[in-house]
């Protein structure tokens, strides 16, 4: 077994009165995909955004390579440079080309000089094939076109974790082939990837384990054909048998 | 095109012959249209209106900077940050609030009272701090909206990429916030144009003061038309890039493009 590369401890989460996160334990090995699977509401976004800090937890332990980074005195800048977010819209900065998207992070967190900087974006902007749109903003750009470069802006500070909150569900369906072709090959390349979604196929296909999410804790998880083949939950059953539906 | 040019210029003609019949043009033209009054005027006026114009850059560039910083102050967010909300809350309250007139005698008047400085300060500098103080209220509250339009996933995608909130704010959420605005703070800039001015309350020689002056000499108040026809010159370019830019905007919007 390779070594833990994020782990999080009885994790609760509630906003108001509503509890989202109900006790969550989970591991991530380094070189790892875990989906993240269960249905809107089930407190998946809310689990992403808890352990790279976008939301604080209101009890619980986070370890990000042996460091607890969920005690308060932490520098949380410095830890979420650490992890690369994907959105469900994107979110790339429409006032800034597709470049300084790409670069506004390694020069600002990472104090790369702006040709370092330019260098590795056009490098990673080449190797999504969008190299001609770097200057361009992206409001010029097709759905998966944004959605990669979210990808690589995502990943261009080299982060321990890639964290994917739900990334095909805005595109219209014949964009969701490239966006995921791209997950799939830095999933092949070692990334450490955690990622919430609603492609099963994809899950079953790319994830060396699955979680099933439901109603704020993880009620089953597993190898992808063990839990798709024959999960051992009735929630879990329920849900999979929805989707298929 | 031609029906426009054709009405126009009846309508003009119509104007002009009413105006010159009416029983007191031939004074009111003696008293405010004064070819030889306007030429003996126009050295002092126009040099009291480069007086204006520099008071005009110098206070637009103190709001720019007062102005954000008072925004800024005012999204701050977390109980820590309470006095320091409340404070700005409170100030663009106060100054928007207070006619400009009178921020202008209390600055000009009050300030130099204190004898903070050991020589006498010029009238313009006290006239503009006056109007900085004025206008970053309102400026302040046109930026803030802008910065409230922003949509918050932009500042969750720039802290999930490690920025500090003051680097999401100078160069996610400033850059989008002063675009969306950018009509409104226009519109502020031609208000400021006329206002500068009022700074002649306190004794500058601007163009207004100047017009005064020689008004006082001639007994003629053609100077205060040239005074004026000097503001309405300075103002027109930027009243049209408004116009021009508020329409572009308008258009991008409808378009469905991403500001």
């Amino acid at each position: 077994m390779s070594e833990i590369v994020l782990r999080g401890e009885n994790l609760w989460k509630s906003f108001d009165e509503r509890e989202v996160l109900r006790g969550i334990d989970l591991e991530l090995s380094s070189h790892e995909v875990v989906a993240l699977i269960g249905s809107s509401g089930s407190g998946k976004s809310t689990l992403l955004r808890c352990l790279n800090l976008l939301e604080r937890i209101d009890d619980g332990r986070i370890v990000l390579n042996g460091e607890d980074i969920s005690d308060p005195r932490v520098k949380v800048d410095a830890v979420r440079a650490r992890f690369g977010v994907v959105f469900q819209a994107y979110n790339l900065f429409p006032h800034l080309n597709v470049l300084q998207n790409i670069t506004i992070a390694l020069r600002t967190v990472h104090r790369l000089s702006r040709q370092a900087a330019d260098a590795e974006g056009m490098r990673l902007l080449a190797r999504i094939g969008l190299a001609d749109k770097a200057h361009e903003h992206p409001d010029r750009l097709s759905g998966g076109q944004q959605q990669r470069a979210a990808i690589v802006r995502a990943i261009a500070s080299k982060p321990d974790v890639l964290l994917l909150d739900e990334i095909t569900s805005a595109l219209d369906p014949e964009l969701v082939g490239e966006v995921l072709a791209l997950v799939r090959e830095l999933g092949d390349e070692g990334t450490t990837i955690l990622m919430a979604t609603h492609e099963m196929a994809f899950a079953r296909e790319v994830a060396d384990r699955v979680l099933f999410l439901d109603a704020g804790v993880i009620v089953e998880q597993g190898p992808p054909a063990q839990l798709f083949g024959s999960p051992r939950e009735a929630r879990t059953r329920e849900f999979l048998r929805r989707f298929a539906a | 095109m031609l029906i426009a040019i054709v009405s126009t210029v009846v309508f003009a003609v119509i104007v002009w012959i009413t105006l010159v019949n009416t029983p007191g043009w031939h004074a009111v033209q003696q008293s405010f249209f004064d070819p030889a009054t306007w030429a003996k005027a126009w050295p002092r006026v126009f040099w009291g209106f480069l007086l204006n114009i520099r008071v005009l850059l110098v206070a637009a560039a103190g709001v720019a900077v007062f102005g954000t910083l008072l925004a800024a102050l005012r999204t701050l967010k977390g109980p820590v940050f309470f006095p320091l909300r409340a404070l700005a809350a409170g100030y663009t309250d106060l100054f928007r609030g207070m006619p400009l007139i009178i921020v202008l005698y209390l600055v000009g008047f009050g300030i130099p009272g204190l004898r903070l400085t050991p020589t006498r300060v010029p009238a313009e500098v006290w006239g503009t701090i006056a109007l900085i103080l004025t206008y970053s209220a309102y400026v302040s509250e046109v930026i803030r909206a802008g910065i409230e339009a922003v949509h918050p996933s932009q500042v969750l995608a720039a802290r999930a990429l490690g920025l500090s909130r003051a680097t999401a704010l100078r160069l996610v959420v400033l850059p989008q916030a002063i675009r969306k605005v950018t009509p409104a703070l226009m519109n502020d800039f031609i208000s400021m144009q006329k206002d500068v001015g009022l700074i002649s309350v306190l004794g500058a020689i601007d163009a207004v003061r100047a017009a005064q002056i020689e008004t006082a000499t001639a007994f003629d108040f053609t100077p205060y038309v040239l005074a004026g026809v000097l503001f309405v010159a300075l103002a027109l370019p930027m009243i049209r890039l408004t116009d021009w830019y508020s329409a572009r905007l308008r258009r991008r919007e409808q378009m469905g493009a991403l500001l």
